[in-house]
């Protein structure tokens, strides 16, 4: 075991054989260590009466990582301490990124709870003025349903064929042009996607015209790249053995994809559609431009003047700024983060219910 | 040419075409085809109407920093200013993000128990859940606050370096804070991409590494990074596309001016995105065209940072 020849990198202090000798921390030792520096910074930030968790989790960590790289670099060696000390970064940067995503929910959620209740869901803002304490979300619920209904409707037949297209069909150039540009397709910035309705509407409508469909093509453009991709993905999961089956039984192509592929990958499928939905529900900029911000009355109608949604309200109230419009937006921050989260446990939930059947 | 090796090419049956078949294999490909003249379309109708105002500028469109197309005659505008802010704030994103994103995706690789792995993986695609506009008030309304003071404190002790010079925005609402809400928004889309790549790694590398006696980071700086090296700066580009272009982060919490200015604790600066989503409700005459034309230079740019990450990432994955 000892021999002196390998060593995969010159970071080690002292001779090879010296390293072998030396001892090991307890394996309990980092867990200790660590409780034992969050109580301590706790008691030291306690005694100086000025606590707060954000400081607490930042010097109990840099306390750690101190003490733990230099006790095994004298008990271990130099490269088991650096092999600590990246251990101990490592788990940092993930905490690190659960603390804005534990942020948001909270604050979203403290801040939501205040209007959030049967009143706000069930009424528009149609005759309030921004200051007034009344007012809801009804008519920005309708609007995301429709509009996000519409681009569903719009993207799932295009991308959904696209991927039988690239997956069952295409061969060769086109299928690497296709590919490529579903890739940058993906890329566009959600503004663009806005400002090409807007172009597209000044030539065929005039200028200044805004209505709900034109916010579905503007999200239709952004989620169809992303039901191609995922649904490529599913069609691919189908075993060839299954199409070969049917095409031996003397069934032509077409059926077989619309009778034995969709089926057998509808739960993928399923899944990567309600992603999409969730992905484009809560775009913002597209709709500022092309559905307009400013309507506060109930509209059913895509094809008829403005349409208010969930996330344009909550930037609208932003704008207005007053104490009401903010606990407005919060609560419909909560209402969208709701319906999001829904969507995403629901995928998820669709997901297991049909992925055994493809093994 | 190349039916060979794709599975799916495998021969339907032979005989004269079916109508069904012929009809079905008709729509697929013209689905294909359809977006490909979207995509053209998105790029032709820009151009065609961004034209009227780029004729009629009087200014110099790229080099000016002045925003007053809203006129009937004499428009004078130029995205120097906006394009520079857009640069500026994606950067510090990208600085941000890209080291936690590959400490991320490497704890979940690599250290996390193996069990709740997957969870973890979870918690960190809930991140690209939530919808920018929640991030934007969570920014204004949470966030901004509470960096007032840290702003204050790093002009201070930080003030000596030019891009932490003083005096330190009362509202917080500067670059920097919109950079560290962009970093967390793009956090996901390269912890996914480095995963990916991370997980890939030759089962056979890293053994050989640990049999030679490597701690794990010694295995994973010998094995796993010069392997995902490719993938990690391709997501890292991705992420940069996705910075270039979110809108309303920047828009709700940026304090914005048509400058170019470096003081990242100052309250200054703006981004094309964001100068679209805030001046379009008021844009008159020649505004409206004068937005699409900033928003044809924001597409051009991110179409360019998508198509180098594509390449960054399919010839690494060649390499392989």
């Amino acid at each position: 075991m000892n021999t002196t020849t390998t060593q995969p990198s010159g970071a080690g202090t002292g001779s090879p054989a010296n390293e072998m000798r030396r001892g090991s921390l307890p394996n309990h030792f980092p867990a200790m260590l660590l409780a034992s520096c969050a109580a301590v910074v706790a008691g030291i930030l306690l005694a100086f009466s000025s606590f707060g968790f954000l400081l607490w989790g930042l010097l109990t960590a840099v306390a750690y990582v101190v003490i733990i790289a230099t006790a095994s670099a004298r008990v271990e060696g130099g490269r088991k301490a650096k092999d600590r000390l990246v251990t101990a970064v490592v788990y940092g940067c993930f905490l690190v990124a659960m603390l804005p995503l534990v942020s948001v929910l909270w604050t979203v959620l403290r801040n939501g709870i205040v209007r959030f209740d049967g009143y706000f869901l069930s009424v528009s803002m149609s005759g309030v003025l921004p200051s007034m304490d009344a007012g809801g979300v009804y008519h920005a619920i309708v609007g995301t349903l429709a509009i996000t209904g519409m681009a569903t409707l719009i993207s799932v037949p295009i991308g959904v064929m696209t991927a039988i297209y690239l997956v069952e069909y295409a061969e060769g150039r086109l299928k690497r042009i296709i590919i490529f540009f579903v890739d940058v397709m993906t890329g566009i910035p959600s503004i663009v996607a806005g400002l090409f309705v807007v172009a597209l509407w000044m030539i065929l409508f005039g200028p200044g015209e805004t209505n709900g469909a034109a916010g579905a093509i503007a999200l239709s453009v952004l989620m169809i790249p992303v039901v191609v991709r995922s649904s490529e993905e599913m069609l691919r999961l189908v075993p060839q053995d299954l199409r070969e089956a049917s095409y031996a039984l003397g069934v032509p192509k077409w059926r077989t994809i619309t009778r034995v592929v969709l089926p057998t990958s509808a739960g993928g499928l399923t899944t990567g559609i309600m992603l999409a939905i969730a992905r484009v529900i809560g775009e913002t900029a597209p709709l500022i431009l092309t559905t307009g911000s400013s309507a506060t009355a109930i509209n059913w109608n895509l094809f008829d003047g403005q349409m208010m949604n969930l996330p344009v309200f909550i930037y609208s109230q932003v704008r207005m700024g007053g104490a009401v419009n903010y606990e407005r937006a919060w609560a419909a921050a909560l209402t969208l983060i709701l319906v999001v989260m829904l969507l995403f446990f629901l995928a998820r939930i669709i997901g297991r219910m049909f992925a055994p059947k493809t093994r | 040419m190349t039916t060979t090796d794709a599975p799916e090419a495998a021969p339907p049956p032979t005989g004269k075409r079916r109508i069904g078949d012929v009809a079905f294999a008709g729509l697929a490909r013209g689905s294909g085809l359809l977006i490909l003249l979207i995509l053209a379309g998105v790029a032709a109708f820009l151009v065609i109407q961004a034209w009227p105002s780029l004729t009629a500028n009087t200014a110099n469109f790229l080099a000016s920093t002045e925003w007053d197309p809203n006129v009937r005659e004499e428009p004078a505008f130029g995205v120097a200013a906006l394009a520079f802010g857009t640069v500026l704030a994606a950067a510090i994103a990208l600085l941000l993000a890209t080291p936690v994103a590959i400490g991320i995706a490497l704890f979940i690789v690599f250290y996390a128990p193996r069990r709740i792995a997957s969870v973890l993986g979870y918690l960190v695609d809930l991140l690209a859940a939530i919808p920018s506009v929640v991030y934007g008030l969570w920014g204004i309304g949470f966030l901004a606050p509470e960096l007032v003071p840290v702003y204050q404190a790093m002009v201070r002790y930080l003030g000596w370096i030019p891009l932490f010079s003083g005096p330190a925005s009362t509202s917080a609402r500067t670059m920097l804070t919109a950079g560290v809400v962009l970093a967390v928004m793009i956090l996901p889309i390269i912890t996914a991409m480095s995963r990916d790549v991370f997980q890939q790694t030759p089962q056979g590398h890293r053994e050989a590494a640990l049999a030679m006696g490597a701690t794990r980071w010694e295995m994973i700086r010998l094995a796993v990074l010069p392997f995902g090296k490719s993938g990690v700066i391709g997501g890292a580009m991705l992420g940069l596309g996705r910075a270039l272009g979110e809108t309303m982060a920047v828009a709700m919490i940026l304090s914005p001016a048509l400058i170019v200015s470096w003081d990242l604790l100052q309250s200054g600066n703006q981004t094309i995105a964001a100068h679209i989503a805030l001046q379009y409700p008021e844009a008159t005459g020649y505004g409206v065209s004068a937005l699409i034309a900033a928003g044809l230079v924001l597409f051009a740019i991110t179409l360019i940072v998508n198509m180098a990450a594509r390449y960054v990432v399919s010839r690494g994955s060649k390499e392989s």
